[in-house]
């Protein structure tokens, strides 16, 4: 065994511990210097800052910090083995969480295919331990609703914080969604940090130019293993969209407010997350949500029509992102020596996030027009998130497109960072990528925005 | 065969084996919450609030471990509708953002009382999720935090009582009401930091259980850093005695009831061993009872029946089932506390298990409309032998009435064992219902969100500093400073209200003598309790308020019992609501003049021949007419001037 059997613990307390050949998860018996007794289970010290402290679990379930130095005293009481073995000798019969069984057997396969973060999990109290659910028997027992609405099966793929993800990763989880839908599943449900969401949806979006199935992206603001998890709510929901529309489209289905009553299906190419923590950070922007979905009432309630219905389209896929595109955020003052370092490094593309209609300090003319003659395709997008960027109305605006860059009409940054993106990597004639840019090839073009597109605070 | 009625005076609880511990939780007075920047106070009715509704999805650990009562709740659909007043509670509370740092304030008051119980501070204090899934939390935990281990507190009686744990921890939603599948809450009390002191079960008598939980509440007040009032402490036990089971009883909110619990609990268990040790005397076995207990349908003895209850079960297609507890005869009528037989107990676990309304079974029965044909009908289908075994009857939904009966059969095994682990629920007569079962191992796990805290020798010195007083020292303060008796010192420092004495003391007494503010929130406001008065409603403010009007002779001392009367029965009023409509204002010195006047008058000839010993008739005219609207002493000192006055001018005229 190569686990460390003392996460967290450095310096002295590792050695005392080392000492007494004690491990974390281990029964241990300390009396410390100053004549205090403690017995518990030894915990992992999680903290980052290294402090001469231990971490018991008494018997009570409380975790407590307890100061150690060269004279305190260690002694092993029991084993972790021989805890769990108790601990699983005593457990009570499983009972499981619903007694129903579904009348018929549902017909519609759905793929769960895991990329990170956990929609279902078990805790060891013994531990503190946190264990994901992993296999579709797992998640049908932690969320046993869905198996009432589809044959779920599951394919792990990856185990990616939703801040480490990376292009190279999309290439994966799109070859991954291609072989399923291949095998005949009527729709996909992808698992995925919540952070990151909108960038992998657009990409699955971007790279399907012929999608005959659903794609469900979900996952959840509050963790599994609380009761108070919006994971299996919005799980149920994803089965729903997946399994029962008729939508072949990839959309994000989160919270649709902060109550447990219905969850939205958005289209992934208009959807931000727009909250640090709520249940319903995901939200349309200049667009309307696909659908309404009641979990608990299994009801789909279509609020716009889909790109695409089920079946209509033949799978067909352009797989592949260029990793030499640059999403940049303009703020005033801001150096022109960022553009021309791009350029120098090599970017192909770069996607400006200006102030209001599309707008940068005029300084940065020069520098971006230097960009375009080098072959690179600039993007400006708007640091307002609603409404469609306009050059034409202002000086510097023109001057912009003058020097070649491309209005991104009312696309979010992230979405044109993704769409330019995958662009790239599928031609090399820039014209071509200009054209395809100012394209709705996805749903991720507004043409009309409407007066109730926006959000307000007061009636 | 055991005595049917339960009496408490039959047992000596200490005799018993009787052991208690006690969980004392307190509201602190903090600044802001354990978690979040919000206020310590409730919201006032009619705020501006938001509301959402959730649902909470039992966890399961690693062993499949699942709390059922959560589990039932949360397969009826049951939903929690929670109230979310803007100026009381924000995202944190709501669930939709992470908890901030822990609430120093509240560690360093947490500190100062385990000094004064000298426990002993951990060096580090670690924040867990304790799982609570009745919505009472919008997480479905707990953040609880131990701060101390170990200490001691010393009753009255000398006796020392071990602390076991010292712990900070968040308090619950505020309960609303029930209404159909939603369950309301009010989120702002959630979060509003709580100390639980849990002692060690070295309680012998229902008497010290009550000592105990007054000395840590007293030790607690002390601090001046705790919330005042009805609800800002709450009291857990556990309860056993020897051959019985330690038993959860949850909710005590009055202290006075709690020597009650302690010995009906005491009696409870007691009870139950006298009713295993009958079941063993008829040689009844485990295997006996459960092969004879075949759950039968009996719906067709009820075809005709004169039952309500049945009747209409029948009508909605329900089903009517009965099983047979062999040789339980007469003990479901044998009661285990006063007014709860060992049928209630029954009943209890069908309701939980079965979530049906109750069951009948045949040591109450004929009766309810239940011919004594139809018992006779039963007896036979369950194949029951009268005047030896018993039969329970539920009615209800197939499924629930099945299980409900099946909860029966394993509660009557139970019987054969003595005392089942339990969690049960405090009721205002002192009873206890069966509330749960017990979970088993504590289900806690680290809150991840929350960073440690080191214990600094700061923070130490910080409590240090804010160290309740040791009582005794706090009685000669009180003695010295407002000249209280030790007597009244002593039962200040007892009840409930020494903070709003000080605070009282401090702001009126150049107008109010502090010994009477002392009284009135002792002596006065017991007697009150006694005759009856709903003291218990009334607030800080009502004391004030009739402070307030003594010092500034709206009202004399005398109509304070008739105006707290009147705010004890209107808690919505105010005290100008009282003095208008009870007519209590002060009389005026010229009134009160004209008045003792018209009194001489009317005894002109006593006062003449008795001088100032006819005082008392005078009085005696005089006092019902003013009706505590002026202090009688006033009166006096005014009747015997006038008198005096009358009598030298006598002896002037007889010069
Ligand atoms: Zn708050």
């Amino acid at each position: 065994m190569s686990e460390d059997p003392l996460p967290g613990y450095t310096g002295v307390v590792r050695k005392v511990l080392s000492k007494a050949g004690v491990s974390v998860g281990d029964k241990v018996r300390i009396v410390t210097s100053d004549g205090r007794v403690f017995v518990g289970v030894l915990m992992p010290r999680y903290s980052i800052k290294p402090k001469p402290i231990i971490v018991l679990k008494l018997d009570n379930g409380y975790n407590v910090g307890i100061r150690i130095d060269e004279g305190t005293v260690v002694e092993l009481v029991k084993t972790r083995e021989a805890i769990l073995r108790e601990a699983a000798a005593g457990a009570p019969a499983v009972i499981p969480l619903l007694e129903e069984k579904p009348a018929k057997k549902p017909q519609e396969r759905i793929m769960v295919v895991g990329t990170g973060g956990t929609i279902a999990s078990k805790i060891e109290y013994e531990t503190g331990a946190v264990k994901p659910a992993l296999t579709a028997e797992d998640l049908v027992e932690a969320v046993p609703e869905i198996a009432m609405i589809a044959r779920i099966e599951a394919d792990v793929l990856m185990n990616i914080l939703s801040e480490n993800m990376k292009p190279k990763y999309w290439v994966k989880i799109v070859d991954a969604i291609a072989r399923h839908i291949d095998e005949g599943y009527d729709g996909i449900i992808v698992a995925h940090g919540t952070d990151t969401m909108t960038y992998t949806a657009s990409a699955i979006a971007f790279a399907f130019r012929g999608l005959p199935v659903p794609i469900a992206f979900v996952g959840s603001q509050r963790s599994s293993d609380r009761p108070s998890s919006d994971a299996a709510f919005n799980l149920i929901a994803a089965t729903l969209y997946a399994a029962k529309s008729d939508y072949a489209e990839v959309a994000i289905v989160m919270h649709g407010e902060t109550g447990d009553t219905y969850a939205l299906a958005n289209r992934a190419v208009k959807t931000r997350k727009m909250h640090t923590s709520r249940r319903d950070a995901f939200q349309p922007i200049n667009d309307r949500p696909l659908m309404r979905i009641y979990p608990f009432e299994k009801r789909l309630e279509p609020l716009q029509p889909p790109l695409h219905r089920r079946g209509e389209q033949e799978l067909r896929v352009e797989n592949g992102f260029e990793e030499k595109v640059a999403l940049v955020k303009y703020y005033p003052g801001m150096d022109g020596e960022i553009i021309d370092f791009l350029v120098d490094r090599g970017y192909k593309g770069i996607i400006l996030e200006g102030t209001g209609l599309g707008h940068v300090g005029e300084w940065l003319v020069e520098p971006i027009r230097r960009a375009v003659d080098n072959g690179v395709v600039v993007v400006m997008t708007s640091q307002t998130l609603f409404g469609r960027i306009n050059m034409n109305v202002y000086n510097t605006g023109r001057k912009l497109l003058a020097a070649g860059v491309i209005p991104g009409d009312d696309m979010l940054p992230e979405v044109a960072f993704v769409k330019l993106s995958w662009i790239l990597a599928h031609t090399s004639s820039l014209d071509e990528a200009k054209r395809l840019m100012r394209t709705n090839l996805a749903g991720e073009i507004n043409p009309r925005l409407t007066v109730d597109l926006y959000p307000r605070w007061l009636q | 065969m055991i005595e049917r009625k339960a009496n408490p005076k039959s047992i000596n609880p200490r005799e018993l084996g009787l052991k208690v511990g006690l969980e004392i939780h307190q509201q602190l007075n903090t600044k802001h919450k354990l978690f979040c920047n919000c206020p310590t106070i409730l919201a006032r009715e009619g705020e501006v609030e938001d509301t959402f509704t959730r649902q909470l999805r039992p966890t399961r650990s690693e062993f499949g471990e699942v709390d059922v009562a959560a589990l039932f709740e949360w397969r009826k659909g049951r939903m929690y509708y929670y109230h979310a007043p803007r100026s009381h509670s924000c995202l944190v509370e709501a669930d939709e953002e992470p908890p901030h740092e822990i609430n120093r304030e509240a560690i360093v008051i947490g500190l100062a009382v385990a000094k004064a119980l000298g426990s002993r501070p951990v060096d580090e204090i670690y924040v867990m999720r304790k799982i609570v899934i009745d919505g009472s939390n919008t997480t479905g935990f707990q953040r609880t935090a131990i701060i101390a281990l170990g200490g001691a507190i010393k009753l009255p009686s000398g006796k020392k009582v071990g602390i076991e744990t010292i712990a900070v921890e968040e308090d619950a939603a505020r309960k609303m009401k029930d209404e159909g599948k939603y369950t309301h809450y009010n989120i702002d009390r959630l979060g509003v930091p709580l100390i639980e002191i849990s002692t060690s079960p070295d309680i012998e008598t229902p008497e010290e259980a009550y000592e105990a939980a007054l000395t840590i509440g007293q030790l607690l007040r002390l601090t001046g850093r705790v919330k005042r009032g009805i609800g800002t402490i709450r009291q857990d036990l556990n309860v056993s005695i020897r051959g019985g089971v330690k038993t959860e009883i949850k909710g005590v909110q009055r202290l006075d009831l709690l020597p009650k619990i302690v010995l009906y609990e005491a009696l409870r268990q007691h009870r139950l061993l006298q009713i295993r040790d009958e079941l063993r005397r008829r040689g009844l076995t485990e295997d006996e009872l459960r092969n004879a207990a075949r759950i039968v349908d009996v719906t067709s003895v009820f075809k005709n029946t004169q039952s309500k209850i049945i009747k209409r079960v029948i009508s909605r297609g329900g089903k009517v089932l009965a099983v047979k507890l062999r040789k339980f005869h007469g003990l479901l009528g044998v009661e285990v506390q006063p007014g709860r037989r060992f049928g209630t107990e029954l009943a209890d676990y069908a309701r939980f298990w079965g979530g049906v309304g109750g069951l009948f079974h045949s040591d109450e029965l004929p009766g309810y409309g239940i011919t004594s044909e139809e018992l006779r009908e039963v007896y036979k289908l369950t194949g029951a032998i009268e005047g030896e075994d018993a039969v329970v009857i539920v009615a209800d939904k197939e499924l629930n009435a099945r299980k409900a009966l099946e909860a029966v059969v394993e509660r009557a095994v139970q019987a054969l064992y003595g005392v089942p682990k339990e969690t049960r629920a405090a009721q205002d007569d002192g009873t206890t219902r069966y509330m749960r079962p017990q979970p088993g191992a504590a289900r806690m796990y680290p809150e991840t969100d929350v960073p440690p805290v080191e214990v600094t020798k700061d923070m130490l010195a910080e409590a240090e500093r804010i160290k309740p007083m040791h009582p005794l020292e706090k009685i000669k303060q009180l003695t010295e400073k407002y000249g209280l008796s030790s007597d009244l010192a002593n039962q200040l420092l007892r009840s409930p209200y020494l903070g709003l004495f000080e605070e009282l003391a401090a702001k009126y007494s150049d107008k109010v003598p502090a010994t009477y503010i002392a009284s009135l929130l002792t002596n006065i406001l017991r007697s009150l309790q006694r005759e009856g008065v709903p003291t218990g409603n009334l607030t800080e403010e009502h004391f004030e308020g009739i402070i307030n009007a003594v010092a500034n002779n709206i009202i004399s001392k005398d109509a304070v019992p008739d105006a707290i009367k009147y705010l004890a029965k209107n808690p919505g009023a105010s005290i100008e609501d009282a003095v208008r409509d009870l007519g209590l204002e002060r009389m005026s010195l010229d009134e009160v003049e004209r008045l003792v006047e018209e009194a001489i008058e009317y005894n002109i000839k006593a006062v003449k021949e008795r001088g100032i010993a006819a005082l008392s008739k005078v009085m005696g005219y005089v006092m019902p007419k003013v009706r505590g609207r002026i202090d009688g002493k006033i009166v006096a000192e005014i009747a015997k001037r006038k008198i005096i006055e009358i009598l030298e001018e006598r002896r002037r005229g007889d010069k």
